[in-house]
């Protein structure tokens, strides 16, 4: 079953663990929030993922089942 | 087409319109005029019939995201079977939209309808409660009214389920679904982050069916009629009858109930060619008005250049009138009205809303241009509604739109001669959470 990265905007406070520790799937944009590429994680970057999720100080990344 | 201002009597056929607004023109139905009209509801010992002719008739929600209505019965219906908890059903008669004047025009000529088709939706899903959520200050009294409707209701015994009368706060976000529900639950009207949908887990935590108030008074007519009655008006794709509100350049907002598949053109009249249509109001989309002359209204043939029916918001502009500042008042207006919880539309919509300003009074920067298309795709998806979405979409069709208005300010012109704003834009705007609430 693969996975997929969600922000929750509301609860996301622009702290930018997530793009430093998952670029190859997380932008920042100029205002200093993610951009999230919505689709399937592949194997490869799993573990970064994870490790973004839990580094998020306002728990506003989770993953997804898709 | 017949209009809620002249109300011309017609013939009685299955084909006539008006449907949901009283023939008698502006006078408010009361329960006997109701009953006089429309007669008893049907089938109310069968509910499950409900959902089939729903989607036998093709319903689909009126609020502006054309949702189709038995999909989201059944949603619900399964999510309180699965869940063992009964479902909450909401009427929104929270049109936001400052253009928008339709569901207030029905709840204050045919609240009955509105209250029929509540009654239907709860039964069907097997509601416990049921809420009327509207704005009060959009009409003289339209709450003593409906309040006195819903006491018709009571005194004879017309209701199963107990409906309350909620009032919306005057923001524009308070009848988007999550704002609804987070405000019926004793919190402000601000929007919240999904999943769960809310047909899963809405207010206090049980399943919520919320549908827009001329869609419930669609659903007392199917029931009464049928599907195939319903689908005598309206496209094969995108049947039935909507209400549109119209503002055209000479006159007085009008609401009308048309069929879907209607020329635009007998809509709104004919246009020159320097002149533009607002389509879907504020979250919608500026059509030229020669392409406006060869589209109908539906969504199929809207979808040509980009826009969409949505609540039946319909503008046109005089003249006189400088496209450009009409649209950047509007974008101001937007912004303020967010909520402000998420990081692109916070930062985005004020940025997006100066820079149409530069544009509209001639003081725009070499890089105006595309900071406004770059903010606009960058604020689009990223938002917990769709308040950042609409913003944008609107903002792009202005671009396209008026490319060469646009040109005219860059040298320093413009061809608006009156300063008067046209588009409705309310004064206040949210300053403290109080405002919300």
């Amino acid at each position: 079953m693969s996975e997929k990265l969600l922000v929750n905007p509301i609860e996301c406070a622009g702290h930018g663990a997530c793009a430093e520790l998952l670029p190859e799937m997380i932008a920042m944009d100029e205002w200093g929030y993610p951009i999230v590429d919505g689709r399937p994680i592949p194997p490869a970057l799993e573990r970064d993922a994870r490790a973004a999720v839990s580094a998020c100080p306002t728990l506003a990344l989770r993953l997804l089942r898709s | 087409m017949t209009t809620a201002t002249h109300g011309a009597p017609a013939e009685d056929t299955a084909t006539s319109l008006p449907r949901l607004l009283p023939r008698s023109g502006q006078h408010p139905e009361d329960w006997h005029a109701h009953m006089a009209r429309h007669g008893r509801l049907p089938y109310r010992d069968r509910p499950g019939d409900l959902i089939l002719d729903l989607s036998a008739a093709g319903l689909t929600g009126r609020g502006g995201a054309a949702f189709p209505a038995h999909r989201k019965l059944s949603a619900v219906l399964d999510a309180a079977d699965k869940r063992r908890r009964p479902p909450v059903v909401i009427a929104n008669g929270a049109e936001s939209e400052p253009a928008s004047d339709k569901d207030a025009t029905l709840l204050w000529l045919a609240p009955h309808l509105v209250l029929d088709g509540l009654q239907l939706a709860a039964e069907a899903v097997g509601a416990e409660a049921a809420i009327l959520y509207t704005h009060t200050d959009r009409r003289n009294d339209v709450g003593r009214r409906l309040g006195q409707a819903i006491a018709e209701r009571v005194a004879v015994g017309a209701d199963r389920v107990p409906v309350q009368l909620a009032e919306a706060p005057p923001r524009f976000l308070s009848g988007q679904e999550t704002a609804l529900v987070s405000h019926l639950a004793g919190g402000p009207a601000i929007p919240t982050f999904m999943p769960p949908r809310i047909t899963e887990r809405g207010l206090a935590g049980a399943p919520t069916l919320v549908q827009n108030a001329e869609t419930l008074a669609h659903m007392a007519l199917i029931a009464r009629h049928g599907p195939r009655w319903f689908r005598q008006v309206g496209t094969t794709a995108e049947p039935g009858s909507m209400l549109c509100t119209i503002r055209r350049a000479d006159g007085t907002p009008r609401v009308a109930e048309v069929p879907l598949g209607m020329p635009l053109r007998s809509l709104i009249g004919d246009l020159g060619p320097d002149r533009a249509v607002l389509i879907g109001g504020y979250h919608g989309t500026w059509v030229p008005a020669a392409d406006a002359m060869r589209l109908t209204l539906d969504n199929a043939s809207l979808a040509a250049v980009g826009a969409r029916v949505g609540a039946g918001i319909l503008i046109t502009p005089p003249p006189d009138r400088c496209a450009l500042t009409e649209t950047a008042a509007a974008v101001r207006y937007l912004a303020l009205e967010s909520a402000g919880q998420c990081g692109p539309c916070l930062n985005g919509l004020p940025r997006i809303a100066a820079a149409l300003t530069e544009i509209a009074v001639g003081r725009q920067r070499r890089q105006t241009q595309a900071d406004l298309e770059r903010w606009a795709g960058l604020v689009t998806g990223r938002g917990a509604c769709h308040h950042p979405d609409g913003t944008a979409r609107f903002v792009r069709s202005a671009l396209i739109t008026f490319a060469a208005e646009i040109e005219l300010h860059r040298r320093g012109r413009c061809s608006g001669t009156s300063r008067k704003a046209f588009l409705p834009i309310p004064r206040d705007s949210a300053r403290t959470e109080e405002d919300w609430m």
